[in-house]
C-alpha cells in the first residue's frame, strides 16, 4: 500500500467563504499503480494533487490523513513537509516547460536541487546521464540553458530531474495538455518505463483527458465538484461505469470509426456547482437524469465489486431503489 | 558574434554623429550673442570694445561660413581640442572641465554605487517578509517622492548652518588650494559627506522600489514554485530569483553611470560643490557656447560607453542575450 489517503479535505480561503475544492475524500494507491483523477476542470482534481504535494498560500487542510508507505505526511507542516518532498514523492508540474530557471544551465539547476537534499551531483550524474538517454535526450543538454531547449526537451529533463531521486509517489498534474497526440503518447508510455524500473513506486496522474488515462493508467479515479465519484480499473471505468456522471462523460467522447453525421455527441447538460456553496446530498444531482428522492442525501462511497467504488445512491449496497436502479442501466462502451 | 557586434558598433557610431551634430547646433540657435557677454569682462572704451569685438569674432571663428565651423568642430573632437572657454578665458574647454570632473565623479560615482548595491538588497528584503514591507516599502516612496532640492537644503540646513555639524558649502575650505596631503584630503572628505549622503538616500528608494517589485514577480515565477514543490529551501529560491531580478537593474545602474559626467547640477548648486554640473550652470548663464559644448559631448560619450558596457555585460550575464544573438546570425 503505497498511498493511504483518508477523509482528506482541503479547502481555499477566499473573501466570501471556503471554496471546498477537496471535501472528505478517501482512496488508496497501491505499489506500481498507475491512478488517473480524471473530472472537469474546478472539480478538485488539480487541488488534490498540488495540495497532497504543497498547499499554497491560500489552500489550507482542514481534515484527514495522508499515508505514504505506513508513515503520515505532515501535510499542513511546510518545514517537516521539505524533508520528504522530492525523496518520498515528487511532481512533475503543469508548468514542466517553463518550471527550469531561464538563466542556469541544466547542469547547474540539478546539482543546487541534489545539494538541497544532501545528495552529491558526482554521486548521481552517471545515473542522471542514463535516464536521460532513456528519454532520447543526449548528455550535452546538461551544458544548455533552458531557453536553448524545445517545450518537449524541457518537460522530459523535468520529468527526469523530478524522478531522479526515486521517489515512492510521484504526481503527473496535466502532463499531457500542450502536446500533441504521437508526443502525449510517448510521454504515456515513458511514465509507464519509469514506474517499471523503478523509478518511481506509484503515480497519480491528473487529467481531464480520458484517452491519455485509458493509454496508460491502471485505475481511474472520477471526481465531481470536490467528491470521489467512482473508482475501478482503468478497463472498467471505460466500458462499464456505473456512476452516472461516468457514463456521461464517457460517452461525451467522440469514438474513432463512428461517423458524428449519423449520430449526436451527447455533453452533460448544465455546468459543475460552485464549490463555494455546494448543494446538499449527492453534488451531482441537479444535473443527474436518474436523480430521485434520495439524492438530497450524500452518498457513501462504496465498494459495489472488488475495486470498484461507486458514491450513487442507485448503485448503492445498503439500499436500492429497485424501480430507480432498472431505469439507469449499466452503459457499454461509450453509448450514449 | 562578430556580426552582432558590428552591428551594434555601426548603431553606436551612427547615434555619436546625430548627437554631436545636434550639440554643435543647438548652443548655436541660442537667442542673444554670445561675444555680448564675454566681452563685458573686459570693460573697454567703446572704440576699444569694437576692436576687441572685432578680433575675438575671429578668433573664435565665427566669421567662418556655418559648414567650416561644423568641420573645425570635428576636428577638434579627434584631437580632444574643445576650443577654448569664454567664461574661464583663455582656459581651454578640456582643461576647465578636467579640473572639475574629479570633484562630480568622485561624489557622483560613490553615492550610485552604494545606492545601487543597498537599495537591491533592502528591496529583496522587502519582497520576502511582510513586516519588512510595510516599512521599507513606504520609507522608499517617501524619500524617492521627495523633491530633491528641498530634502538637500534641510540636511544643508540642518546638519550645516544650524548645527554646524559638518560644512555645507563648497568642495574644500576657503583658502585652500587641493594638493595631496592628509589634512587637505581630510577637509575634503569632511565637504564630501552632505552632498554624497544627499544624493545616496534620494536614489536609495528607487533601486529599493525596483528591485522588491521584480523580486516578487520573479517568486511567482514556474520555476520558483517548481523548486518550493520539491522542496527546495527558500535560500535557493531567493538566490535564483534575486540573480534573475538584477539583471534589468543592471541597466539602470548604467544608465546612471553614464550620465554622471553631466554632474548633478542641483546638489552641485545646493552644496555650491565646483564640479561639471556647477560648470554646466555657468556656461549657460554665461552663454559660453564652448563649454556648453564641451559638456554636452562628454554627457554623449559618457552614455553611449555606458550602454556598449552594458550590452557587452548583458551578453557575459543573461544567457538569454547569447541565444537570441545566434539566432540573428544562424
Amino acid at each position: 500500500m503505497s498511498l493511504r489517503v483518508e477523509g482528506l479535505k482541503i479547502y481555499y480561503r477566499t473573501l466570501y467563504g471556503d471554496v471546498k475544492a477537496v471535501d472528505d475524500v478517501s482512496f488508496t494507491v497501491d505499489d506500481g499503480e498507475i491512478m488517473g483523477i480524471a473530472g472537469e476542470s474546478g472539480c478538485g482534481k488539480s487541488t488534490l494533487g498540488n495540495g497532497i504535494m504543497r498547499l499554497d498560500g491560500r489552500m489550507r487542510k482542514v481534515g484527514g490523513t495522508v499515508e505514504l508507505d505506513g508513515v503520515e505526511l505532515p501535510i499542513g507542516d511546510d518545514r517537516a513537509m521539505d524533508r520528504l518532498r522530492y525523496k518520498e514523492l515528487s511532481i512533475i508540474p503543469q508548468y514542466a516547460m517553463s518550471a527550469l530557471n531561464p538563466t542556469r544551465r541544466i547542469r547547474t539547476i540539478t546539482r543546487d536541487l541534489l545539494k538541497t537534499k544532501k545528495v552529491r551531483y558526482s554521486a548521481e550524474i552517471e545515473e542522471f546521464r542514463r535516464r536521460l538517454d532513456l528519454v532520447g535526450l543526449d548528455e550535452k543538454v546538461l551544458r544548455q540553458y533552458p531557453i536553448e531547449l524545445s517545450g518537449g526537451m524541457k518537460q522530459r529533463i523535468v520529468m527526469v530531474i523530478s524522478t531522479l531521486l526515486n521517489p515512492s509517489l510521484l504526481i503527473a498534474d496535466e502532463i499531457t495538455s500542450a502536446l500533441d497526440v504521437s508526443t502525449q503518447r510517448a510521454v504515456g508510455e515513458m511514465i509507464i518505463e519509469f514506474r517499471d524500473r523503478g523509478y518511481v513506486k506509484s503515480v497519480m496522474v491528473i487529467t481531464h483527458d480520458l484517452s491519455i488515462l485509458a493509454q496508460i493508467s491502471t485505475t481511474i479515479l472520477v471526481m465531481y465538484a470536490g467528491k470521489l465519484a467512482e473508482k475501478a480499473s482503468a478497463d472498467t471505468i471505460i466500458n462499464a461505469p456505473l456512476h452516472p456522471y461516468t457514463q456521461l462523460l464517457i460517452s461525451s467522447l467522440p469514438e474513432v470509426g463512428v461517423r458524428y453525421e449519423d449520430r449526436v455527441l451527447s455533453g452533460i447538460v448544465g455546468t459543475p456547482p460552485s464549490l463555494l456553496d455546494p448543494p446538499e446530498g449527492c453534488r451531482f444531482h441537479d444535473r443527474c437524469p436518474f436523480a430521485f428522492e434520495r439524492c438530497h442525501e450524500e452518498p457513501p462511497f462504496d465498494e459495489v465489486a472488488p475495486g470498484h467504488f461507486v458514491a450513487c445512491w442507485l448503485r448503492s449496497k445498503s439500499s436500492v431503489s429497485a424501480d430507480a436502479a432498472a431505469a439507469a442501466p449499466v452503459a457499454d462502451g461509450g453509448e450514449g | 558574434m562578430r556580426r552582432y557586434f558590428l552591428k551594434k558598433i555601426s548603431i553606436y557610431l551612427l547615434t555619436f554623429w546625430v548627437a554631436v551634430t545636434i550639440d554643435w547646433g543647438i548652443p548655436r540657435l541660442m537667442p542673444g550673442n554670445p561675444l555680448q557677454v564675454f566681452l563685458l569682462k573686459f570693460r573697454a572704451q567703446p572704440d576699444a570694445a569694437k576692436y576687441l569685438q572685432a578680433y575675438f569674432y575671429k578668433a573664435f571663428g565665427f566669421n567662418e561660413p556655418l559648414w567650416k565651423q561644423y568641420l573645425y568642430y570635428w576636428d577638434g573632437i579627434f584631437h580632444w581640442n574643445l576650443g577654448v572657454s569664454m567664461f574661464y578665458y583663455p582656459t581651454p574647454v578640456a582643461t576647465v572641465i578636467g579640473q572639475h570632473i574629479f570633484y562630480t565623479m568622485g561624489l557622483l560615482v560613490p553615492a550610485i554605487i552604494c545606492a545601487y548595491f543597498v537599495g537591491n538588497r533592502l528591496g529583496a528584503m522587502a519582497a520576502r517578509r511582510k513586516v519588512l514591507d510595510n516599512s521599507i516599502l513606504p520609507a522608499s516612496y517617501l524619500i524617492s517622492g521627495t523633491p530633491y532640492q528641498w530634502f538637500a537644503m534641510l540636511l544643508a540646513f540642518f546638519l550645516g548652518a544650524l548645527w554646524h555639524l559638518l560644512p555645507e558649502s563648497n568642495a574644500f575650505a576657503f583658502g585652500t588650494t587641493p594638493v595631496w596631503t592628509w589634512t587637505f584630503i581630510g577637509n575634503f572628505l569632511e565637504h564630501w559627506i552632505l552632498p554624497f549622503l544627499s544624493l545616496f538616500f534620494i536614489m536609495l528608494g528607487g533601486w529599493a522600489i525596483g528591485m522588491r517589485n521584480l523580486i516578487i514577480y520573479e517568486l511567482e515565477s514556474d520555476y520558483a514554485h517548481w523548486l518550493q514543490m520539491l522542496g527546495s529551501p527558500a535560500r535557493l529560491v531567493r538566490r535564483y530569483a534575486y540573480r534573475n531580478a538584477v539583471l534589468p537593474q543592471l541597466t539602470g545602474l548604467a544608465l546612471a553611470l553614464g550620465t554622471f559626467v553631466a554632474g548633478q547640477i542641483v546638489t552641485e548648486i545646493v552644496f555650491n560643490y565646483q564640479g561639471v554640473g556647477l560648470l554646466f550652470f555657468n556656461a549657460i548663464t554665461n552663454s559660453d557656447i564652448f563649454l556648453m559644448q564641451g559638456a554636452f559631448l562628454l554627457v554623449i560619450i559618457g552614455v553611449l560607453v555606458a550602454n556598449f558596457v552594458i550590452d557587452i555585460v548583458y551578453v557575459l550575464v543573461d544567457p538569454r542575450t547569447r541565444v537570441s544573438m545566434m539566432g540573428a546570425e544562424g
